[in-house]
This record gives structure tokens, C-alpha cells and sequence, in this order.
């Protein structure tokens, strides 16, 4: 808890915030901080609001409470054309991948280059076909989104995503529903991307293993707070037991997920003394 | 993208045949073609009663249709229905003694203007007044006159 | 008593508040038409599934519509010995009310339904949002072009629609039931006009593109993000477009032919 990153070295950094979702609290008071160059993973069960944060680092959300800074700039202090223009620098690779169905692979890497410069068309070509080198799938060009694989799908994205040359990019729960292979290939994507090009790397997932293999500093939450935070390595040697059964899986331990572990010793201890 | 340009010739055809379409409509259905290039002069008719005619009601001489009626109004001095009328400038040989009647066309058709061309020999100018007119044949009078009349016969 | 008001306060907020939503929608795909200038290329794909693909439904229903208009204009105007007005009959009514009307059902029915879906199932795919994250916006990329498209394709579909069916009509009144041609068209010439007939028809279909097409889109960029969210989303539009048209066809038909 007591190495955290300094503020001068962040990219993005949450502060105090707060965010409701009718009456849910999906985040009380939480600050972070994602340094530069390096990838820092948000980690928590299911219904957490990790994909929530994104979006509101990107500015899609508005939080109750807080500011998130990127790059120095307060994300919703930003009028809509200083926020579409920090956009530019963001990839984001969603879920489900989030390609465009109606356009074939190569458009859609190309798309936000055709969207967003005046390049000749030849250049574009060049670059496209750069990003799916990358990502290895240069031979899938003409096929369209729906003859993709989840796991192709998401390495498109991730071509797409880089199209821009953003200084970060925030991937949502890249390696749910994938095959070991293709997930092993993802890992070695992001972590490849991350080093080659210098970004900045922001992941939200609930895969134990493989996140921890590739991250820098991992924040746990739980229940809209952070119950956890360090190295891949200070996290697994945590003494928190809500964090142990999140790290190794384990069935037994503090099953009552929306409250730290100690909160349900004292409730297991004070309702022993009623009855 | 492979299909644009079929995509482009399709959307194409699809404006064009609209648009033709539209064409279609204004110059074979309705009357926009009577009226294109169409220059007229304007004649005022002073009718006792104007019966069922209306503003756009047909003009005709002879049994051709020469031009229509633009606005009908009440003169509240001399009681007359003034009935003015648009007539293409083609004939601009009217002579100003005719008589303009209102007939109906057939039994229960709409009313029109007929006009029966005099003998004089100075023709109609724009602003031009028809002095001699027929009123309308109002069925109800002209039905309720006959009974009385073989009522009457009747007595006799 | 009470929880049939509150129902009734709840339904009108819950109208209201969608009402706003919907007008706010509509103020920023208007805001994005002017950019759509410099990019033809996104209407003219637009056109194409919305126009062509509506063409040949709008067609072969107009040719329908006419046939059927005729055969039966006849059978009540032959008692009269007023065969030769099936030419006014048939026109009048296609071109006042029957080709705005039945083409906006349609269209809604046919193009209004697919753009739910399309931008539904695009929302539920994290496309929108995703196109948000690329810094481009949705509703310019995605909803003004969709709109326009609309909003040209209406009235060239009634035109056809009106045109077709007059065709159709003058077959069968003419071919089949042996109605004079010379009389069929010199009635229906000297019976409708263009400025009150025409031209007012072609306002209808315009107004009834304009408003089934924004419904559609709202439907779709409104729609819950899920299977059953966009298919309740795609039932509505029809309903809905089709109580707008013709609710606005009575208020219109009263506005412009009320005068006469």
C-alpha cells in the first residue's frame, strides 16, 4: 500500500471518485493512478464497474464525484472537440471487439486512418497492412467481421486500436471466452505492444493468471473500493484473505464478495455473541 | 466494398425513376402542362346568379375549353355575382358584344362558363367587360316554375 | 384510484422525458447534415438500402393498389354512367392520399424496421460506443446519413408508388373494363391540379419520410442494448410510425384541402 506511484510519473490518474448507477454505488471514493509506459491492471469479480472506469476515462461516463486526469487534462472539464481529439490518442479495445459488421477487416483498421487524416489511399494500405502484420493477420484482410473468430476478432481490434499510434490503450477483458492459444497469443500481443511501441496499458479483467504474467502494478477492487494494491508479486503474497481467494481461485475464503474480508470476520463474530 | 459501383448505377436508377416519376405525375396526370408557357388576359362577367360555379371552373367557347375562372364576388351595391376570368392570350379575337352563359355539364356535371361570340368586330382587351350574361339555371327554380306552370295549365 | 394516477404521472414523465430525448436527437443529426456534404459517399450507400432495396415492394404494391382502385371505382361509378371520371377517381386518390399514406406504411414497415435494427444491434455490439472511443461521432457517421437518405427516398417512393398505381389503374380500367383512354386521362387532367394535388401530396410523403425515419433511428439509438431490447425496439417503430403518419395525414389533409 505504501509504494504508489507518484503523481508526475502517471498518465492517468483517478482521484476521489464516485459513481452511482441508480442507487448502486459502483465506485466510493477510489483513487489510482496508471504510470507511463507501463501496464496496470484493474482487477475484480463480475459486476465490479471495471468497464464503468474506462469509459469514464474515456469521457463517456460522467463521475458523481472526482477527477480523472489523462495527460494532464481533467477528461470531463474538456469541451467535446478537446475530448474527441484526446479520443485520438486513446485505443480502446472493447469486449466484444466492437468491429464495424458492415465493412470488411481491412476497412476497418482503416477506418479511423480514413476518418481522422487526409492520407492517399496508398498510405493507408501501407499502414493497414503494417497494424495486421502486428497482429498477425495480414492474410485476413477481406474477410468480413463475421467470419472472424472471438480471438481474431479482438487481435483486429487491437490493429485497429494501434491504427492511430495512441500513447494508451485500454483493453476490457481481453482474454474472457478465449481458447488457451489464442489467449496466449493476446498476452504476447499486449505485452509485445506495450515494449515495442512505448504505450501506456490499462487492463480490465478477471483472469488471474495471465494478468498478473504481463502486469507492472495491479489494483484490486471490490465493492467499489480498492482492496488491494502492488506488483503482480506484492499482491499474490498479500495478507488481505479476500484477495488470496481472488488470486488463487480458491472456493473456501471470504465468499461474501462485496465487503472486505475483515468486515465479515467482525460480522461473523458479533453475530456469534447473539446467538 | 466490392459492389460499389453496381451499388452507385442502382441508386442512380432509383433517382432517376423517381424523379420521372414525379414528371410523370405533373405533366400527364394532373394539369400542369395547360399551364405551361401560358399567357392570358383577364375578362369580368356580371352574372344576376352564379349558381354552382367555381373558382377554376372551366371557360369555353364553342365547346372548347379556353381558359377558367379565377375569382368569383359579390357586389353588394348592384347585388351581382362578379365573375372574373382567365383567358389564354391565343384568343384574343373574342368580340365584346358576347354573351357569356353559365351552362352545367350534363344532367348533375359541374358548371361552366360558355361564351357565344357577337358580331361586333373590336375584340376583348385585358380588363375587358362582358356585358350580356346568361345566369345560371338554378334546377330547384327552373323545376319548382314548371310545376306551377302545368299546375296552372291544370286548372285551366 | 391513487396507483392508476401515479401510473398515468409515471407514463406521461416517462413520455416526456423520451420526447426530449427524441427532440435532442433530432437537433444533433440536423447539426450533422451540412458535414455530410463533403462526404457523399455515406449517403449514397444509404440511399441504396433504403431506397433501392424499398423499390420493388413500393412498385409492385402501387401497381396492386391502382389494379384494385379501378375495378372497384368502376363498379360504383358504372351505376352512374360515370365510367370516364375513373381516371380522376383513381388519381385523386393515389395522389392525395393512398401513395403518401400506403408508401409511408411501407417504408416504415420495410426500411424504418431494418435502421432499428441496424443501429439497435450496432448499440448492442459496442459499435456505437466504440466509434465514440475513436473519436468519431455516431450519430454523424451513422444516424444523419440514414436520415437524409430517408428523408430523399420518401418522396421519390410515393411518386412511384402514385405513378404506378395510376398505371396500373389505366390498365385495367381501360384494358380490361374497356373504359375510354381519351376520357380516362383529358378527366383525370382537367380534375387534379398540380399545386393542390401534386405538390401537396409530395409535402405529405416528405413530412411522412421525415418522421418515420427519425423514429426508426431514435428507436434503434434508444433501444435497450440487448436481443430483446432491439426487437421490442423495431416492433415500436412500426407502431409508432404508422400512428404518426397517419395521425399527421389527417392534420394535414384538413390543413390543406380543408380550404375548398
Amino acid at each position: 500500500m505504501d509504494n504508489r506511484v507518484t503523481t508526475q510519473n502517471s498518465l492517468v490518474s483517478v482521484r476521489n471518485l464516485s459513481f452511482s448507477r441508480g442507487t448502486t454505488k459502483i465506485f466510493d471514493n477510489i483513487s489510482l493512478d496508471f504510470e507511463r509506459g507501463k501496464i496496470t491492471a484493474i482487477m475484480g469479480p463480475s459486476g465490479t464497474g471495471k468497464t464503468t472506469l474506462l469509459k469514464l476515462i474515456g469521457g463517456q461516463l460522467f463521475p458523481d464525484q472526482g477527477t480523472i486526469t489523462v495527460d494532464g487534462k481533467n477528461v470531463h472539464q474538456l469541451k467535446r472537440a478537446e475530448l474527441y481529439d484526446l479520443r485520438k490518442r486513446l485505443g480502446m479495445l472493447f469486449q466484444s471487439g466492437a468491429l464495424l459488421t458492415d465493412m470488411n477487416v481491412y476497412d476497418n483498421v482503416a477506418f479511423p486512418l480514413r476518418e481522422h487524416t487526409h492520407l492517399p489511399e496508398s498510405m493507408i494500405r501501407s499502414l493497414v497492412l503494417m497494424k495486421l502484420q502486428a497482429v498477425g493477420l495480414r492474410g485476413a484482410r477481406n474477410l468480413m467481421p463475421n467470419e472472424l473468430s472471438g480471438g481474431m476478432a479482438r487481435r483486429i481490434a487491437l490493429a485497429r486500436a494501434i491504427a492511430l499510434d495512441p500513447m494508451m490503450i485500454l483493453y476490457d477483458e481481453p482474454f474472457t471466452g478465449q481458447d488457451p492459444i489464442s489467449m496466449g497469443v493476446l498476452v504476447h500481443l499486449i505485452k509485445s505492444l506495450n515494449t515495442t511501441l512505448g504505450l501506456t496499458s490499462i487492463i480490465v479483467s478477471h483472469d488471474v493468471h495471465d494478468t498478473s504474467a504481463i502486469a507492472d502494478y495491479i489494483y484490486v477492487l471490490s465493492g467499489g473500493k480498492i482492496v488491494g494494491q502492488g506488483t503482480p508479486k506484492e499482491i499474490q503474497q498479500s495478507e488481505s484473505e479476500w484477495v488470496q481467494q481472488f488470486m488463487t481461485g480458491a472456493a473456501d475464503g471470504p465468499v461474501h464478495f462485496h465487503y472486505p474480508a475483515k468486515d465479515y470476520i467482525d460480522d461473523l463474530l458479533s453475530s456469534g455473541k447473539r446467538y | 466494398m466490392q459492389h460499389t459501383s453496381t451499388q452507385d448505377t442502382l441508386v442512380g436508377l432509383f433517382v432517376a425513376s423517381g424523379i420521372l416519376g414525379l414528371f410523370f405525375l405533373a405533366m400527364q396526370v394532373s394539369n400542369l402542362s395547360s399551364f405551361v408557357n401560358e399567357d392570358s388576359y383577364t375578362i369580368t362577367a356580371r352574372f344576376e346568379n352564379s349558381g354552382g360555379l367555381k373558382v377554376k371552373s372551366p371557360v369555353s367557347a364553342a365547346g372548347v375549353k379556353i381558359g377558367r375562372v379565377t375569382a368569383i364576388s359579390f357586389d353588394p351595391k348592384t347585388y351581382e355575382s362578379v365573375v372574373k376570368m382567365s383567358i389564354n392570350s391565343k384568343y384574343n379575337t373574342i368580340p365584346d358584344d358576347t354573351t357569356a352563359s353559365i351552362f352545367t355539364a350534363g344532367l348533375l356535371g359541374e358548371q361552366y362558363v360558355n361564351l357565344d361570340a357577337g358580331g361586333s368586330d373590336t375584340p376583348l382587351k385585358n380588363n375587358g367587360k362582358i356585358e350580356i350574361t346568361q345566369s345560371a339555371i338554378i334546377l330547384e327554380k327552373a323545376l319548382g316554375q314548371f310545376l306551377f306552370k302545368s299546375a296552372a295549365e291544370e286548372k285551366k | 384510484m391513487t396507483s392508476f394516477l401515479e401510473y398515468l404521472g409515471q407514463s406521461t414523465r416517462i413520455s416526456f422525458t423520451k420526447l426530449g430525448r427524441a427532440s435532442y436527437f433530432l437537433v444533433q443529426i440536423l447539426a450533422g447534415l451540412l458535414s455530410l456534404i463533403t462526404r457523399p459517399r455515406l449517403l449514397l450507400k444509404q440511399l441504396y438500402s433504403v431506397g433501392v432495396l424499398s423499390f420493388l415492394i413500393i412498385t409492385i404494391s402501387g401497381l396492386f393498389v391502382g389494379m384494385v382502385l379501378s375495378l372497384q371505382g368502376y363498379y360504383t361509378l358504372s351505376d352512374f354512367g360515370a365510367e370516364e371520371t375513373l381516371g380522376v377517381m383513381v388519381a385523386a386518390s393515389l395522389v392525395r392520399e393512398l401513395g403518401p399514406v400506403v408508401s409511408g406504411l411501407l417504408f416504415a414497415g420495410r426500411a424504418g424496421s431494418a435502421l432499428t435494427a441496424e443501429i439497435g444491434l450496432m448499440k448492442a455490439t459496442e459499435q456505437l460506443s466504440g466509434m465514440e472511443m475513436m473519436a468519431v461521432d455516431p450519430i454523424r457517421r451513422i444516424i444523419t446519413p440514414r436520415f437524409l437518405a430517408g428523408l430523399i427516398s420518401m418522396p421519390l417512393l410515393a411518386a412511384l408508388f402514385s405513378a404506378v398505381g395510376i398505371i396500373g389503374g389505366q390498365m385495367v380500367g381501360c384494358g380490361l373494363l374497356g373504359v375510354d383512354e381519351g376520357a380516362f386521362w383529358s378527366q383525370m387532367q382537367a380534375g387534379i391540379d398540380f399545386r393542390d394535388d401534386i405538390i401537396n401530396g409530395v409535402i405529405k410523403s416528405l413530412v411522412f419520410g421525415f418522421v418515420s425515419s427519425w423514429i426508426a433511428l431514435f428507436e434503434g439509438y434508444d433501444a435497450i442494448p440487448t436481443s430483446e431490447g432491439v426487437s421490442r425496439a423495431t416492433t415500436r417503430t412500426v407502431v409508432n410510425s404508422a400512428f404518426s403518419i397517419l395521425g399527421l395525414d389527417f392534420i394535414l389533409t384538413a390543413l390543406m384541402f380543408g380550404e375548398h
